[in-house]
């Protein structure tokens, strides 16, 4: 690590710079992955299963060969290595095989609506779309599992080889029983929520060409460049013969982590040599791209008559659907935050993920934190309406703080500052409204949550930035880091700048390539800022101190004197000064590196063992939240609009505090989706939410005048002690609205979505709502 | 069939399928690929052109509808280099963030403008209920407009000053933060 220190200290970091992704994006410049095109390019599209669960009897591709215009057609038997196994970790022993199953394109089964069967790839859209008619698919239906508890049953179908159980995670901290019987009280609760989707504005697509030296170079939406790797192991190629660039991606959410389009265009790419795009339609993005898990919770929750939190007893059961993806991880998610941001010194958490024939469950912003926030929150509510206490008053109680360790065994390093998140959070509210109507109540609900940022520290997780400046002082970021929206570029530019002076709009920044750029790892897991932003700074340290060496010889000081400013160096409280190009010249004349590579390494841990013993670090550490919601609902229709929102969070040290509330203002944005409106609809696990006028998301005006309140501990393991803030702000929205409801009209809902039909026949149970 | 129209004030004269969308017309024989394809079918707005001045999902308009019209992309919006002061808007107020919805959403934007449908902050979101954008949470945007339309928009460039700022509270805590964070001076 460098010596010198950072002695401008946040001049260009925590200002509201305007991000020079947004200049291009605003006048329609950039260049999106369907954007992309090549000469000579097919046009490839995927036929998909129409049933949830069936045999393939035969897939007849004759006539779609035939086709005017079609180049080719391919099945599972023609994809060099069709079967992807991904490791399922956790304590999977009984399970069976360690290793999870799913295949490129279907092979004799096919598990859900929506899987792919064939690729097409023709000289035209039209083409394509002609050949993929032409494909005839012999099924035999077989009995479709679209029910998580059935999926337990001995006798129920079993989808994969090693039996339904996908994964499970089991702890028991404390005396559980002996705290249940010596509680005050006792408070128990069930909660379901249902599948959302992504829904990203910018549907899949990529282009895929066959370069130099025949390296399969694969542009597409990702937000994990590492997924060259997959692709030649698909492709049975070195892993160094394929490259994935990620340009500017319109949103990712969890969505484009694991591969979409890139297999396919990697086999079209190699076995054809021509250039080759897919782009999905909205309705294959919607039927047959993973989905949030819908969860089931049950709750048992003692404590004592001052509402202190003594046992939580949790079982949870996860829809993973029909192939395992990342429903292991997502699992642990939820088993490590299953008793939020509460001191909880007795917990018994039981959480299984299982198969069933829906669409596969997988990443999406929250990951297993997000769901637990209605099971945890809403005891906590049962147990202030117990009590007798207010529900806020009852979390102040309760939280967690700096030094504390989670049921799993993770020890919380950084401060939790909820205290000072809730305070702030209070200053902002206005009185609540009147109701807007006689037959109309309202209410205020709280809800405060933990999330990780960052990946399993057993991952031993890492992240490479080279950096180098130009001879004529410009400074050029090389960083493979996907941007799906976020600021994750602009952030990093904002990083170089406080280290090194150079003003940003002289930083260009060169992002998601897996062969030209260092690796930095995935936009995903809240990690991007911590890890990659890491990365450039330890670079910009590494190049600053190379830099000062020099100038200060130049100018007869000691490098401690020096300050970088944007037109060069400048020797502290004087006025001599070198401009940077000068500067450069004198390295480059002196044989000094105006550049360097530098790799951030996350801090270690053991790994998860399956005995229940087991206890430990899983992550590098977490954000904290606390929002408040105000909601009126109308007695009759049972409609709920949200009147007020204000959302606060601990980010330590904001590096860009405009996207910052960003995060979170979007975040609050697609909670009060999932709260209010949000639902992937299945019928014997037919997908029936297929277009934008049947999946419901926000609109400007069901989303409310969000305030987000940036609080900053100055405590974080990211660069200048920030924390991540992707993920945390999508948890507490659903069970904030809850609240609200409950105090505006006296219900208890448990069940996602709270849509109208459900509030109004929770209403009519209990009397009217008067 | 040939479809002549002005296309971002520039004549332009098209041959394409009689059953191609306005869309498909302007990303794949225009080459004007700042119009995006979210939905296909008229709902999320990702799509929206002005055709003589009113804002239209071109998904769901027939190439040869436009025969004879004007057509304005985003990139129309441009004034000798200059970007729209409403881009301007949604620079400073951090209104963009993955920008696939922002072409569209300026789009309708400017039109709301234009027909003095932007009077209030609820009538902006109003005249944006046919734009989705799932990044933002839309209260930046809504300030972009409502800024523009008060002829308040911060301008864009370095520490451009964002509308409504950050309000940020300082916690307690060992090794509290230093100041909190103040922007280049303009």
């Amino acid at each position: 690590m460098s010596k010198v220190a950072v002695d401008q200290a946040h001049r260009v970091v925590g200002s509201e710079l305007v991000r020079h992704d947004a200049v291009e994006k605003v006048q329609g410049k950039t260049v999106f992955a369907a954007d992309f095109s090549l000469p000579r390019m097919l046009h490839a599209m995927l036929k998909r299963s129409e049933y949830a669960h069936a045999r393939l009897v035969a897939v007849d591709v004759s006539a779609a060969e035939a086709v005017d215009g079609v180049v080719a057609v391919y099945t599972a038997a023609d994809v060099p290595n069709n079967t992807v196994w991904v490791d399922v970790p956790g304590q999977t022993l009984e399970v069976g095989a360690l290793k999870a199953r799913s295949n490129v394109l279907a092979d004799e089964l096919v598990r859900y609506h929506g899987e792919p069967i064939a690729l097409v790839a023709a000289e035209t859209e039209d083409a394509a779309l002609a050949a993929l008619d032409a494909i005839v698919v012999d099924y035999e239906p077989l009995p479709v599992l679209d029910d998580p508890e059935r999926a337990l049953d001995p006798d129920a179908p079993q989808l994969h080889e090693a039996g339904n159980l996908l994964a499970h995670w089991e702890l028991e901290e404390g005396d559980v029983e002996a705290a249940f019987a010596g509680a005050d009280v006792v408070v128990e609760g069930e909660y379901q929520t249902q599948f959302i989707d992504h829904a990203y504005l910018e549907p899949e697509a990529g282009v895929a060409w066959r370069d130099t030296d025949g390296v399969i170079t694969i542009r597409a939406a990702t937000q994990v460049v590492e997924h060259f790797r997959d692709v030649a192991r698909i492709l049975e190629l070195p892993d160094n013969k394929v490259r994935v660039i990620a340009p500017y991606i319109g949103g990712g959410f969890g969505g484009k982590e694991d591969m979409t389009v890139e297999p396919y265009l990697g086999i079209v790419a190699a076995s054809t040599g021509r250039p080759v795009r897919m782009v999905w339609s909205r309705q294959e993005s919607l039927i047959a791209r993973q989905n949030r898990h819908a969860v089931r919770m049950r709750y048992r929750t003692a404590a004592d008559a001052d509402g202190r939190l003594l046992a939580h007893d949790i079982d949870i059961l996860s829809d993973g659907g029909a192939y395992a993806l990342l429903s292991a991880l997502v699992l642990l998610y939820s088993t490590t935050c299953a008793v939020g941001p509460y001191r909880c010194p007795n917990a018994r958490i039981r959480c299984r993920t299982v198969y069933t024939n829906h669409t596969p469950c997988s990443a999406m912003r929250g990951f297993g934190g997000m769901q637990v926030t209605l099971g945890y929150e809403g005891q906590m509510d049962r147990l202030a309406g117990e009590l007798g206490l207010d529900p806020l008053e009852l979390r102040r109680r309760n939280f967690l703080e700096k030094g504390d360790v989670l049921p799993i065994g993770q020890p919380l390093e950084t401060a939790v500052a909820l205290p000072a998140i809730a305070d702030a959070v209070l200053e902002r509210l206005e009185p609540l409204p009147e109701p807007g109507g006689p037959r109309r109540a309202v209410g205020r609900g709280f809800a405060c949550n933990l999330q990780p940022y960052g990946r399993c520290v057993w991952l031993n997780d890492w992240a490479s930035a080279w950096l180098g400046f130009e001879l004529d002082g410009t400074l050029t970021i090389r960083i493979a880091v996907p941007d799906i929206g976020g600021g994750q570029a602009s952030s990093l530019v904002q990083i170089a700048s406080e280290v090194l002076g150079v003003a940003p709009e002289r930083i260009t920044i060169h992002i998601g390539d897996s062969a030209l750029n260092p690796l930095t790892g995935t936009t995903t897991a809240t990690r991007q800022l911590y890890m990659s932003g890491n990365a450039v700074l330890e670079a910009a340290r590494e190049l600053r101190e190379a830099l000062a060496g020099v100038a200060a010889g130049l100018l007869e000081v000691e490098a401690e004197e020096l300050e970088f400013r944007v037109d060069g160096v400048r020797v502290r409280g004087g006025d001599r000064e070198l401009d940077f190009r000068t500067l450069l010249a004198a390295c480059a004349s002196v044989n000094v590196a105006w550049h360097v590579l530098a790799t951030y390494r996350a801090p270690k841990g053991i790994p998860w063992q399956a005995e229940e013993s087991w206890r430990g670090r899983v992550f590098p550490d977490f954000t904290y939240g606390c929002h408040a919601v105000d909601v009126e609902v109308d007695l009759d229709t049972g409609q709920v609009r949200v009147l007020g929102y204000v959302a606060g969070h601990d980010v330590g040290q904001a590096i860009n505090p405009q996207s910052v509330e960003g995060q979170i203002e979007g975040a609050v944005a697609m909670g009060l989706g999932y709260a209010l409106s949000e639902r992937v609809v299945f019928e014997e696990a037919q997908n029936l939410t297929a277009t934008f006028a049947q999946y419901l998301i926000p609109t400007a005006v069901e989303v409310p005048a969000i305030e987000s309140v940036v609080v900053e501990s100055g405590e974080g393991m990211g660069p200048f002690n920030a924390r991540g803030i992707g993920e945390p702000p999508i948890g507490p929205p659903a069970p904030a609205v809850a609240a609200a409801i409950r105090a505006a009209v006296g219900i208890e809902l448990t069940e996602l979505p709270f849509t109208p039909e459900r509030v109004s026949a929770a209403i009519r149970a209990a009397g009217g709502g008067r | 069939m040939i479809v002549e129209l002005t296309l971002n004030g520039s004549p332009a004269r098209l041959e394409v399928p009689a059953h191609w969308t306005l869309l498909r017309m302007l990303r794949d024989a225009a080459g004007r690929t700042d119009a995006k394809h979210g939905c296909g079918e008229g709902v999320c707005g990702a799509c929206a052109v002005l055709v003589d001045d009113v804002a239209v999902n071109s998904c769901s308009l027939l190439a040869p509808q436009v025969d004879g019209a004007s057509v304005e992309t985003v990139a129309g919006l441009a004034r000798e280099g200059e970007m729209h002061p409403l881009q301007e808007a949604m620079l400073g107020s951090g209104g963009v963030q993955c920008g696939f919805c922002t072409p569209g959403m300026v789009i309708s934007a400017v039109e709301a403008i234009r027909l003095g449908a932007a009077g209030s902050d609820e009538e902006i979101r109003h005249s944006l209920a046919g734009n989705l954008c799932r990044c933002t949470g839309y209260g930046k945007i809504v300030a972009a407009v409502a800024a523009h339309r008060d002829g308040s928009a911060a301008a864009g460039g370095f520490a451009g000053a964002a509308p409504g700022g950050a309000d940020r509270t300082e916690a307690g805590g060992e090794g509290a933060a230093p100041a909190p964070g103040v922007g280049i001076g303009p």
